[in-house]
């Protein structure tokens, strides 16, 4: 099972998961493509943002109150946005293509 | 020696949970410590990041919030009369002729020991700055992180982006002693304390602010001057709120900062270190917690702890180079329970 990412610059990474990782998770671990996921995945900082494909979107469960709440520490925040540590990966989610948001200075 | 310098067995930089942690180790081998931190308050990323979020992994605490941590690591420290020095950065270490370091914070606070101890986590907490290009040539100026003096923003044209305590608080604070306040948020909700948010609708409604549900698209002006602030929504499009002074308020994020010209070896922007007494390639500073790197690293609170202990058995021997150290437990010896002040 697969994720397709793509970074800042516009390089093409593709993760092995498997069924219960956290997203985050699968996109920090193997390689740094500049996600700092900074407090760990608690869902407390918002530097783990990432646009998840328009056609990938409705597969994920939907934002947490609390994810909604912390993406106003995101910026550029688009109806794509999501905090990759909220989103438990799934066979259904073999595939899934997304892009790494802006980083703060 | 002036207020501003002062001697001590250790030096801490980081008040987080291994900081504290590290304070009471050291004190129970009867060593001093003074702890330097850029937050305003103790607990490290347990305070500012999540101090309602509960933590499930701490030994005997089943289930135990990070603001709760902090303040119990708080009390277990107390008996040694740490030495706090907060809102400051660590920001230059040098070798002494006498074989001390001493430590000067970015305030020109000078703290000076035999033994340093780098426990801070992820680095320096640091406003966050929005990645708008040539938002630069405008910071210092037009485009401020914090609120240092009210006053400074009087008769100026605000526009504040935010919407957490920092960018509420500062709309409710600044808008009697500035010309204009727009607030700027992404969303009609607000994560910021209710009350805040309340008082904010009230002076909207007033026409005393301005509240825009809007993103920062990029910075209208010259020569450091703003002239306005570009705003975007999916429903207005974008458009130029006219404006001289931005004050984006999207929380901390971290930074290594100056620890990374300390001379230490580092690995991947963590510190190296041995694993018996987690002491850094330069004698006498040790790194616990987050910040350091060794084979088999796991980044929990628990980890930092062991760090702390073995930590102090090696500073103690730098602090007092002709004494011996005895292995003693806090059950038995009366000597501990005295440091602790039970007995």
């Amino acid at each position: 099972m697969k994720v397709l990412a793509t970074d800042r610059e516009g390089g093409q990474h593709a993760f092995t998961y498997q069924e219960g990782d956290t997203l985050m998770q699968v996109l920090t671990e193997e390689e740094d493509i500049g996600i700092r996921a900074e407090c760990g995945g608690c869902c407390a900082c918002a530097t783990c943002h990432v646009y998840v494909a328009a056609a990938w979107l409705e597969r994920l469960p939907p934002q947490s109150d609390d994810e909604v709440a912390m993406l106003d520490g995101a910026f550029e925040v688009a109806p794509q946005s999501r905090l990759s540590c909220q989103i438990i990966m799934s066979p259904a989610l073999d595939g899934i293509e997304v892009t790494v948001a802006p980083d703060w200075d | 020696m002036t207020e501003q310098r002062s001697l001590t067995d250790a030096v801490i930089i980081g008040a987080g949970p291994v900081g504290l942690f590290a304070v009471f180790e050291l004190g129970l081998l009867g060593l001093k410590c003074h702890v330097v931190d850029i937050l305003d308050k103790p607990g490290g990323q347990c305070a500012e990041l999540y101090p309602e979020k509960p933590i499930y992994d701490i030994p005997a605490l089943p289930i135990v919030t990070g603001g709760e941590l902090v303040e119990r690591l708080l009390q277990q420290a107390e008996p040694f009369e740490p030495r706090f020095h907060l809102s400051q950065m660590a920001e230059k270490l040098e070798k002494l002729d006498n074989g001390n370091w001493l430590l000067t914070t970015d305030l020109g606070m000078e703290l000076e020991a035999p033994v340093i101890v780098v426990a801070a986590g992820g680095g320096s907490f640091v406003p966050k700055k929005p990645p708008i290009a040539g938002i630069e040539a405008y910071e210092g100026g037009a485009v401020h992180y914090a609120v240092r003096k009210m006053e400074s923003f009087r008769g100026k044209h605000l526009v504040i982006a935010g919407g957490g305590d920092s960018a509420l608080d500062w709309t409710l604070n600044l808008q009697p002693v500035a010309a204009s306040v727009t607030l700027v948020h992404r969303r009609p909700d607000f994560r910021a304390a209710p009350d805040s948010v309340a008082k904010m609708h009230a002076l909207a409604d007033a026409g005393k602010v301005k509240f825009l549900v809007a993103q920062i698209a990029g910075l209208e002006g010259a020569d450091g001057q703003l002239s306005g602030v570009k705003l975007k929504s999916p429903e207005a499009g974008e458009w130029v709120e006219l404006c001289d002074t931005l004050l984006p308020f999207y929380g901390l994020t971290m930074k290594l900062g100056p620890i990374a010209d300390f001379g230490l070896n580092l690995h991947e922007n963590h510190i190296a270190v041995d694993t018996e007494k987690f002491e850094s390639s330069v004698p006498q500073i040790f790194a616990i917690g987050d910040i350091n790197s060794y084979p088999g690293k796991l980044k929990l609170i628990l980890s930092g702890f062991h760090e702390a202990a073995l930590m102090a058995h090696q500073a103690f021997h730098y602090v007092y180079p002709d004494k011996k150290l005895r292995f003693q437990y806090t059950t038995s010896s009366s000597e501990l329970q005295q440091r602790l002040k039970v007995a």
